[in-house]
């Protein structure tokens, strides 16, 4: 056991499963010898050499279609693309290769792969460094989308999506790489070493790709929410007093609706969290399955709290980011409805 | 729009240049001003040499063929007459299941399909320069490639039929081929994606300390596409052993060569810039492709990086059925293609050495029609496309994942279901 946060984490995570399988393999911009911008990547190049983690051209299309081919090959490639806002030039390649290839060659050819991406908001990052794509990659059959929300649970999940048999998605919220951040942005920043989910094991285990975490039990609401939004979601449930459930969903494909339903079943009610945009946002399928499942059982409409329909803006960060005064306000109405 | 009355008003006004073909329908073609270089004259450099001296090749033609079928020059690769016979039989093999597989589309069995007509030399060439093992990346017109590795007729016409022996589950488009035995990546419609997987898969052999190589091919339109220079950057920067083929035959679709630029610089000529040195070969010449071919092959297995070849021919047919060249090019434009057909230069070649006559050319035509036809009756036992889509319903939501989530299980159900009614 060790502290770790979440950078360590997903670095753990890396050597442990490099020393088992010699397919793996490593690459991205500055990935290699630098060690990756976040250091998520640090010193495997020197533990493992230069034919396992190296640096790759500034070429997104090119660093996915590699990876397709090294795929096909029989390796398995963990590639990490900068930052999910620079996702889009390999998309062609993820949604109609990468995605499909096991589909359409009725299981010939299958694409073990990791593309892990840092994403979110909450950092002055931008338009173009605080990007949260997921609805893009959930939208697309033969992706797996995995965020995760704490350090344990990065490992764990990483590992995971590394010995999955089919391509991972795996998006890293940056604005938690170092501590958990409940949306004070006036307040200092804890670090993860005061967080329980800083004991990481320091050697091989998985968290199920699939699964759920129930983070707070609840029995007035449930709250639906991943990455940054996990801790925002906590931290104005406990502010605003209400008994609320809080679920950090871990992986939005494959879905554990099952907790899901059995949570709003229990609650009644269901506020639905991500920095995402609204429109087609994740959430919008998450309200869409409640509404299917728990109909009955829903005492009020269920709530969106999420990022607003525009580009993520610079000046304007705390006005677009979905903080924990916006969350209260939501979780009010749903229970004033 | 700027107002006229500026004070930039004394300068020039500019004006788009939008590429035009040379002839358009009603046009006579004629291919007199096209320089075509005289067989043999290419010179042949050794393995090691440096992409910047590669320029005359890139611009140039490697052909060894000459116009009385003899080979000439450096680049002949001095082929024994057995494997030049099976070259012209898995071409001509080639040519009457392409016929065939278009009557079929014709006649409604199936949606869709493409020929490779006048291209046969290319990949059927390229099969037999390269190793059993080596891996393709192909595009939808190398189905010579599995016919040069002989995978059965019968599972590829399955697969145009999406019919009950369709491997592939009727998932896929016709001619959409995946072989990983007969060293066939799966086809994408996505243009040019496969290239730089190559590239990738190269990558992970050297990586392995492997010694097989890979073999990326594009059209000349998909060149335009980002994944052309995405593989050409990777290639270069890890010295991969990959061929990275481009198969110039003039047209995507209905756009000459010069909308993706053919205009300015050859494609070979590109592969320069990247520090890849690039061929440009007659691509109905076949002892020209299986000469470069291997040439470029001996250079990745010994470590020397990729190489870039532009095959020149002639799509001499529509690009699918669902096209109509009558309607943006000359209807005999193939027959006034200078570089002529593969499968009667080779054919010249054979009898010109002895080792063919034109009775055995004309049995040879009539063993590949019994063998199609015989492929095509196994075939359609069972089943042409209208018949099919109906048994399996379930299998639509197989092999997404490795294993099916509760999420596809439910709609599996669903659709099952709603079949019954």
């Amino acid at each position: 056991m060790a502290t770790m946060n979440m950078i360590q984490a997903l670095n753990s995570a890396h050597r442990v499963t490099m020393e088992r399988d010699e397919d793996i393999v490593v690459y991205g911009e500055d990935a290699g010898y630098f060690g990756g911008v976040f250091r998520v990547t640090e010193g495997l190049q020197k533990q493992f050499g230069k034919q396992r983690c190296f640096d790759a051209p500034i070429s997104e299309c090119g660093i996915v279609a590699t990876a397709v081919g090294m795929a096909a090959y029989g390796l398995k490639p963990v590639i990490e693309i900068q930052f999910a806002d620079y996702i889009y030039p390999g998309y062609d390649q993820i949604v109609s290769e990468v995605a499909k290839i096991r589909y359409r060659t009725a299981g010939e050819w299958s694409m073990p792969m990791v593309i892990r991406s840092p994403y979110g908001g909450g950092i002055f990052g931008g338009q173009t460094h605080s990007q949260s794509p997921e609805s893009l990659f959930t939208h697309i059959a033969g992706l797996k989308t995995v965020i995760p929300s704490t350090p344990y649970d990065a490992k764990g999940l990483m590992i995971a999506a590394i010995e999955d048999p089919d391509p991972v998605i795996f998006f890293e919220p940056k604005r938690i790489y170092n501590g958990p951040f409940d949306g004070h942005h006036d307040k200092p920043v804890k670090p993860w070493s005061k967080h329980p989910a800083s004991d990481v094991p320091d050697g091989h285990y998985t968290v199920p790709i699939g699964k759920a975490a129930v983070v707070r039990e609840g029995a007035d609401l449930t709250v639906l929410a991943y990455g940054t939004m996990v801790h925002v979601a906590l931290a104005a449930v406990e502010e605003d007093g209400i008994d609320a459930e809080v679920i950090d969903l871990r992986s939005l494909f494959p879905l554990d609706i099952d907790t899901i339903e059995q949570s709003v079943k229990k609650t009644g009610r269901c506020v639905v969290v991500h920095e995402a945009p609204r429109n087609t946002g994740f959430g919008a399928e998450l309200v869409s399955l409640v509404q299917e499942r728990c109909f009955y059982h829903l005492e009020a409409p269920i709530q969106r709290v999420t990022g607003w329909d525009t580009p993520y803006p610079h000046a304007y960060e705390w006005a677009y980011f979905p903080g924990p005064k916006r969350m209260k306000k939501a979780l009010e109405k749903v229970m004033a409805d | 729009m700027r107002d006229k009355e500026t004070p930039k008003a004394n300068r020039p006004q500019l004006s788009l240049h939008v590429p035009e073909p040379p002839f358009r329908p009603g046009d006579t073609p004629d291919y007199s001003s096209l320089v075509v270089p005289d067989a043999g004259s290419a010179p042949k450099p050794d393995i090691a040499v440096d992409a910047a001296d590669t320029e005359p090749l890139a611009k140039g033609l490697v052909r060894v063929l000459d116009d009385a079928g003899k080979a000439v020059g450096p680049w002949d690769p001095k082929l024994d007459a057995d494997t030049l016979r099976k070259i012209l039989r898995d071409m001509v093999l080639q040519r009457i299941f392409d016929d065939r597989m278009y009557r079929a589309q014709r006649q409604g069995k199936t949606s869709f399909y493409m020929k490779a007509t006048g291209e046969e030399a290319i990949a059927i060439t390229a099969a037999a320069a390269l190793d059993r093992d080596d891996m393709n990346f192909p595009t939808y017109r190398q189905q010579g490639l599995l016919i040069a590795r002989g995978y059965p007729l019968t599972e590829m016409m399955c697969q145009v039929y999406s019919n009950r022996g369709d491997k592939l589950k009727g998932r896929q488009l016709p001619i959409m081929y995946s072989s990983k035995d007969h060293g066939f990546f799966t086809i994408s419609g996505n243009l040019g994606t496969q290239f730089p997987q190559a590239v990738g898969w190269a990558m992970a052999s050297a990586i392995k300390g492997d010694s097989r190589i890979a073999v990326g091919w594009i059209g000349d339109g998909a060149t335009a596409e980002g994944d052309f220079h995405a593989g050409m950057t990777f290639a270069a920067v890890y010295e991969a052993p990959a061929i990275l083929v481009v198969v110039n035959n003039q047209w995507a679709i209905s756009s000459f060569s010069g909308i993706a630029g053919a205009e300015k610089a050859t494609f070979a000529q590109r592969a320069i810039g990247y520090g890849i040195p690039g061929l440009r070969v007659d691509g109905n010449d076949v002892l020209a492709v299986f000469a470069s071919m291997r040439w470029a092959a001996d250079r990745a297995r010994s470590n020397k990086g990729a190489t870039l070849i532009e095959f020149f021919t002639y799509r001499a047919e529509g690009h699918s059925t669902s096209d109509d060249p009558t309607g943006y090019r000359p209807a005999g434009e193939a027959q006034a293609w200078p570089l002529g057909d593969p499968i009667e230069r080779l054919k010249a070649h054979l009898i010109g050495l002895g080792e063919w006559d034109e009775e055995r050319h004309e049995q040879t035509r009539a063993e590949c029609d019994a063998e199609v036809r015989k492929a095509q009756k196994e075939a359609e036992k069972l089943g042409i496309l209208p018949e099919q889509g109906k048994d399996d319903i379930g299998s639509i939501f197989e092999d997404v994942y490795a294993t099916m989530p509760p999420e596809l299980a439910e709609q599996r159900d669903q659709a099952l279901d709603e079949a019954k009614r």
